[in-house]
């Protein structure tokens, strides 16, 4: 059975809020919610489905919620993959709502995770942890492996890596809620102090709070809604792990939930008009964008360079700012399924990408140097 | 009355289950092993109960090398973390044994400007506590 657009993302909306000390992440989702219905024209009376997923929040966290707003959904889906959660949810949900197990289906996230200084994605109590937690694995350690990595079998160089956080900043220049607008040059990058290396302090994302919230529907209830519907074409779901140990680091999750999405939306890489590409750290790019075959493997590096990652290039990603440079609650999947739906709709000013008809959404959860999770999703307008 | 003098221990304890104890009682005899399946003979490691390609629980154990070579590392400069925030700069790696398979750790013994990619290193035992042992690995010698 394909799903191809049968349903679609009718409403979105994102959180303004880059630091919320006086808000809890409910309030924050709720707050968002409301936004995202305000922009469909529909009311929570009409939600019938729930997706959910937080940084501070447990594997039942979604229970809570439904209590905190008084909903009771007749689907729910709590699943939690790390910050790529929210692209499996609207899979997930596009499934949910063609097989009718619901109608409307909001997907929700509120995190205060800068302002609380607490609660990661991960909740751990996974066996593999015992084997890296005394040996010092941050996020960022686990990343710079796979840069580490790229380097030393094709070349890659921190100058090349550099060139997406200076496109993913001058992107947020363009975007009035983005939490760093000034621009920054190559060597602001490289001269930026070593975190882990390679990855540099600018070659890492930012620690924000917000949120977000997406509606989804059936193509045909989305007829008579507020705005022009981004139709769900493919969706894909991958996890790549140690593999007993076995495994080529370099391989990760988008190589088979991008070829599962493509097969699944019937469409190739040429139809893709813009992307939105999990950005946690440049390196996260430069993986992601071989893995899902916009180009070969070891062309990455010069892939992002020369600008063509930027609004008005080739093949423009993250016209918000990213995880670099606009928002990064831990967990960010939910602002790639915002961003990529309004630009589809027109919706971006300054930063529109010209006739943006089918866009690619790809997230990641987890780290790819350890553990991780990866969700595409093929959205058009038409 | 505890020793006062026994320095204290701050980094992370692994959290160590009855799946893989046997490997962490291993280290602290100062071995290193890894499993095999006795069902279809593939090579795994972590630990776990059941061969991860065809699910036989059937395991034995194979005694490593301790030998192998970096397959890739980073130097971490930033950690907050009690214990790591002291030992700022270090440097931690992805192994790969000559057995075959990769396994995380810390590599000691070494500056941060002489590790490279496929850099032979060999395990370097690290009592940590009276219950842990930690398998490092230093450039091979």
């Amino acid at each position: 059975m394909s799903l191809s657009r049968k349903t679609c993302l009718v409403g979105v909306y994102e959180h303004p809020t880059r630091f919320a000390p006086d808000k809890s992440q409910f309030q924050i989702a709720a707050e968002s919610i409301r936004g995202a219905l305000d922009d469909c024209g529909l009311t929570i009376k009409d939600v019938d489905g729930l997706a959910m997923a937080g940084t501070g929040i447990g594997p039942m966290g979604i229970i809570g919620f439904c209590d905190y707003l008084n909903l009771n959904p007749n689907y729910v889906d709590g699943t939690q993959i790390g910050g790529s959660s929210f692209v499996a949810h609207t899979a997930h949900a596009a499934a949910a709502i063609a097989a009718g197990l619901c109608e409307v289906c909001v997907v929700a996230f509120g995190s205060t995770v800068a302002s609380s200084r607490g609660g990661g994605a991960g909740g751990g109590g996974d066996t593999a942890d015992q084997f890296e937690i005394p040996f010092g694995v941050t996020t960022v350690g686990a990343y710079a492996m796979i840069a580490q990595r790229h380097m030393h079998e094709y070349g890659t160089t921190s100058e090349q890596l550099a060139e997406v956080a200076v496109t993913m900043r001058l992107h947020a220049s363009m975007n009035p809620v983005a939490k760093y607008r000034n621009p920054i040059t190559v060597d602001d990058v490289l001269s930026s102090r070593i975190i882990s290396s390679p990855l540099h302090l600018l070659d890492c994302c930012i620690i924000s709070d917000g949120g977000g919230a997406l509606v989804i529907t059936s193509a045909e209830r989305a007829r008579d809604l507020k705005k022009k519907p981004v139709y769900i074409l493919g969706t894909g779901e991958a996890m790549r792990h140690a593999g007993r140990g076995k495994r080529d680091f370099l391989d990760i999750a988008a190589a088979q939930s991008g070829k599962l999405a493509f097969e699944r939306a019937g469409v190739t890489h040429a139809d893709i008009d813009m992307g939105m590409i999990y950005d946690s750290f440049t390196i996260t790019v430069v993986s992601q964008l071989e893995n899902l075959g916009f180009c070969k493997p070891g062309e990455g590096g010069a892939f992002v360079s020369g600008g063509r990652l930027r609004f008005d290039g080739d093949f423009p990603i993250n016209t918000d700012g990213g995880g670099l440079s606009s928002c990064h609650p831990m967990m960010r999947g939910m602002f790639l399924v915002i961003e990529a739906t309004r630009q589809l709709r027109g919706e971006c000013g300054p930063r529109q990408v010209r006739d943006c008809k089918i866009a690619l959404v790809h997230g990641t959860g987890g780290a790819l140097g350890t553990r991780h999770s990866g969700a595409t999703l093929i959205l058009s307008n038409q | 009355m505890p020793d006062q003098k026994e320095k204290k221990y701050l980094k992370p304890l692994p959290h160590i289950d009855e799946e893989t104890r046997p490997w962490w009682e291993a280290l602290q005899r100062h071995e290193l092993y890894i499993q095999k399946c006795r069902a279809c003979g593939e090579l795994r490691f972590h630990p776990r109960a059941q061969c991860t390609e065809c699910l036989s629980p059937r395991t034995e154990w194979v005694r490593c090398s301790g030998r192998g070579k970096i397959y890739t590392f980073t130097t971490t400069y930033q950690n907050p973390l009690p214990g790591f925030r002291e030992s700022l700069p270090y440097i931690m790696a992805w192994v790969e044994l000559d057995e075959g398979v990769k396994m995380l750790t810390n590599v000691v013994e070494c500056r941060p400007e002489e590790v490279k990619i496929g850099m032979p290193v060999e395990v370097v035992y690290e009592d940590v506590t009276p219950q842990v042992t930690l398998a490092n690995f230093r450039p091979a010698r």
